[in-house]
């Protein structure tokens, strides 16, 4: 998770112009990041070109939505790096 | 192309969904309003024109790899360059290539040559998301099959 997560804050840092030392794990990407939609988008296209993925952002969506879960399970960054890695694996599986 | 109904490809000449590649043909017509403010005694196909031309380009190739269940909307285009002047009567060939279809959005290479040299070059990614509404894909389908995006690609 650790390098996971390294790499997810150097692609928000570059992505969105975030000082690097304000991205943790607990950060979430909406509420205390201020990332955008549309940013959210680019931060997306580089992690899944870096991780080889596609993360499932529709089904996050719709998951939300109908409020199966909170946003915190896939935009604080901890959460989102675990999600990640549960997408590396099952592909490498 | 009628500029003014932004129908920018005449007809798509290849159409690789598993390349995930398009080509399409666009001839600048001889006369149009939109030559009259760009630029008075000096037409040329205004820039922002150009970059609809690839985004439409790429965005039938989105739609053709999702067989047109979902639509793309244009969201952004980064490292737009416009490298030579475009005038009326001038054919182009546009060339999208799919980069990545992402859930929820794709992102494609766009390219607009005239005369074997490139004129355009832009990274363009969509929103992709459901038909807003029956009339729109209904309207789709048509301009498609205007276009000539072959019949297979239509339909899941």
């Amino acid at each position: 998770m650790s390098s996971t997560f390294e790499t997810v804050a150097g692609i928000i840092a570059e992505t969105c112009d975030i000082p690097r030392e304000q991205i943790t794990p607990a950060s979430h990407a909406i509420n205390d990041l201020g990332i955008d939609s549309l940013d959210f988008l680019d931060v997306a296209f580089a992690i899944d070109k870096a991780f080889g993925i596609k993360m499932p952002l529709e089904q996050w969506t719709q998951d939300v939505n109908e409020g199966k879960v909170s946003t915190d399970e896939y935009f604080v960054l901890g959460n989102l790096c675990a999600n990640i890695d549960g997408l590396v694996a099952a592909k490498a599986a | 192309m009628r500029l003014e109904y932004f129908q920018m490809v005449d007809r798509i000449v290849a159409l690789d969904p598993e390349a995930r590649t398009v080509r399409a043909d666009c001839l600048v017509p001889d006369a149009s309003p939109v030559f009259e403010g760009h630029f008075p005694g000096h037409p040329l196909l205004p820039g922002v024109l150009m970059i609809e031309t690839m985004a439409q380009t790429g965005g039938w190739l989105v739609l053709a790899v999702l067989r047109f269940q979902r639509m793309p909307f244009l969201a952004q285009v980064k490292e737009a360059k416009l490298r030579a002047f475009v005038v009326p009567g001038q054919a182009l060939q546009a060339e999208a290539r799919l980069v990545h279809d992402g859930s929820g959005y794709a992102v494609v290479a766009g390219s607009i040559s005239s005369g074997g040299k490139k004129v355009a070059d832009a990274e363009i990614t969509y929103r992709v998301v459901p038909f807003p509404n029956d009339t729109l894909r209904a309207q789709m389908l048509v301009t498609a099959r205007r276009v000539a995006v072959p019949e297979a690609f239509l339909h899941g």
